[in-house]
């Protein structure tokens, strides 16, 4: 058994280096096919966290009547935080909301005058409402909807919501994003399915090149899994070859579209490389071994029928 | 040993016969040549012994053992009783002549003192010692068949098969391929050879069983070459 293991590593080694020119077609192939595959992976990145950035920027507020009572402000939160669709829910007190306004405003003469003669904070306290999806935020507003409508009409507390005004943008923002990772998502299948059939049919064309070796084989009494294992370990070696060049060339690109990436998109694709090194090594390198090794075992067993 | 009962290959319904009725008999150590022009069914006939191809009818038999019943998995260890020699050498192109022989004994699950034993015992017995290293690219016509035939007889088979081997050779390397293959017989193993050459039939002076559009039309004990 070990003698056999033995053999068949040994035959897998040597055939790999002595079919040079077909070895190096095959890897080059396959190293073309992970760059693809690893470049998806590094766009699907660059165009996740820009969605994520966007999507933060996006929230409903809802401004309270300068009577409102803390304790009805915080139900209120404590309803709007029970909800599976709220990722984060922020107070700004009224103090706090003057200051801010303040603060915005310092260089305003007319307004910090208007202030000063009101003598009293006309500002009320808000929450600020993230959705874990923008999709998400019409189902909120619905709930401050129904909030307000039971609200006593002597008493109110909300006075505004201000997703009625951004409703259409929020919509609209909602439905790109949609777009963009839905088309991201069939370009990066179309992608990988391009690469993983160019690799297959390399492999199986490289095979091809040994069939009368392989006819030999059986004919001198070698056992199909004799005859498999060098191969299949050749597509293995394929494979791992191209995952690690793949790597390397991806390296000096990505050194080089960090700071671009940073000042354009403020995310540093040569950080994340970095920072996600382990995850692509195994993705790129595994995804090679795995499909050479697939590859070479379905090309292959056409030739190991009797 | 070895028995071709009533053995027919039709191919593409009826419109092609490769093999009609064949039937004879080989005994043990008995050297075989099987002659016949292109198409008369001489190396379909091999193919039905190494189980490369099925009979339309009829069944053939090695050692009371139906060939065409072996289930696939056991065909190899069938196949390891058989050495086979080809026109075209059939060696592999990436291995050098030591490799080529030793191959054959590693599918064959010998051990790496036996292997290192006996493949220069099989390249001494074809003269071939001083070419060890070579790869096939490196031999010549010659040297090929000889390596072929070292490697057909390594695993010591009950019986060599040999398709037209010297149909590539010239004069000298015909006359040293058939001289191994007597060697051979000579020292116990049994050999069935397809020949075209009259040359090869009248040296050996051994059995001759004449083939003619699939039919056995001959079958002479005394190597008398017909057609």
């Amino acid at each position: 058994m070990w003698t056999g293991f033995k053999r068949i590593v040994r035959a897998g080694f040597v055939g790999f280096w002595r079919n040079a020119f077909v070895s190096a077609a095959s890897i080059f192939v396959m190293t073309v096919a992970l760059l693809v595959i690893g470049a998806t992976l590094l766009i699907d990145a660059l165009l996740g966290v820009t969605l994520a950035s966007i999507q933060d920027k996006v929230d409903i507020n809802v401004y309270f009547v300068t009577t409102a009572e803390q304790t009805d402000i915080d139900a209120l939160q404590t309803s709007l935080e029970a909800l599976p669709d709220v990722a984060e829910v922020t107070f700004t007190s009224r103090e706090r909301a003057l200051e801010e306004f303040s603060e915005q405003h310092r260089n305003d003469e007319t307004i910090m005058q208007g202030l000063e003669e009101l003598g009293d904070n006309p500002l009320g306290a808000s929450l600020s409402i993230r959705a874990r999806e923008t999709s998400q935020y019409e189902g909120i507003a619905s709930f401050l909807e129904e909030q307000q409508a039971q609200e006593d009409p002597q008493q109110p507390l909300i006075e505004d919501v201000n997703f009625v005004k951004n409703r259409e943008a929020i919509n609209n923002l909602t439905a790109i994003i949609e777009a963009v990772e839905t088309s991201s998502f069939i370009a990066m299948i179309i992608l990988v399915g391009a690469a993983i059939t160019i690799t297959f049919n390399t492999v199986r064309l490289a095979i091809y090149t040994t069939r009368e070796e392989i006819s030999v084989m059986r004919l001198v009494g070698a056992s199909n899994s004799f005859i498999r294992g060098p191969f299949v370990l050749q597509g293995v070696m394929y494979g791992l070859v191209s995952g690690v060049i793949s790597l390397l060339i991806l390296y000096p690109i990505v050194v080089w579209l960090g700071p671009h990436t940073e000042s354009f998109f403020q995310f540093n694709i040569f950080t994340y490389f970095v920072s996600e090194f382990g995850r692509l090594f195994l993705t790129l390198v595994g995804t090679g071994i795995v499909l050479g090794m697939f590859s070479s075992a379905l090309a292959i067993a056409r030739y190991l029928r009797v | 040993m070895i028995y071709f009962d009533k053995v027919s290959k039709r191919y593409g319904g009826d419109r092609a016969t490769a093999l009609e009725d064949v039937s004879f008999q080989v005994e043990p150590k008995e050297f075989v040549s099987i002659v016949g022009h292109s198409g008369a069914g001489k190396t379909t006939l091999l193919k039905m012994l190494i189980a490369e191809d099925f009979p339309s009818d009829g069944k053939v038999f090695f050692e009371s053992l139906d060939v065409h019943t072996i289930p696939r998995s056991r065909l190899p260890q069938y196949r390891r009783k058989i050495g086979t020699v080809f026109q075209d050498f059939k060696l592999l192109p990436h291995k050098t002549a030591y490799e080529n022989i030793s191959f054959a004994m590693e599918a064959n699950g010998r051990s790496d003192d036996e292997i290192a034993e006996n493949v220069p015992q099989a390249l001494a017995l074809v003269d071939l010692e001083d070419k060890i290293w070579n790869f096939p690219g490196e031999l010549s016509g010659g040297e090929k068949q000889r390596v072929a035939i070292a490697r057909a007889i390594v695993n010591q088979p009950d019986i060599i098969i040999a398709d037209e081997p010297t149909g590539n050779l010239d004069p000298i390397a015909t006359y040293e391929v058939v001289q191994i293959l007597r060697k051979i017989n000579d020292l116990g193993t049994t050999v069935i050879m397809t020949t075209h050459n009259k040359g090869v039939i009248d040296e050996l002076g051994r059995r001759v069983i004449t083939m003619d559009e699939g039919r056995v039309v001959r079958d002479d004990r005394e190597g008398k070459y017909v057609l």
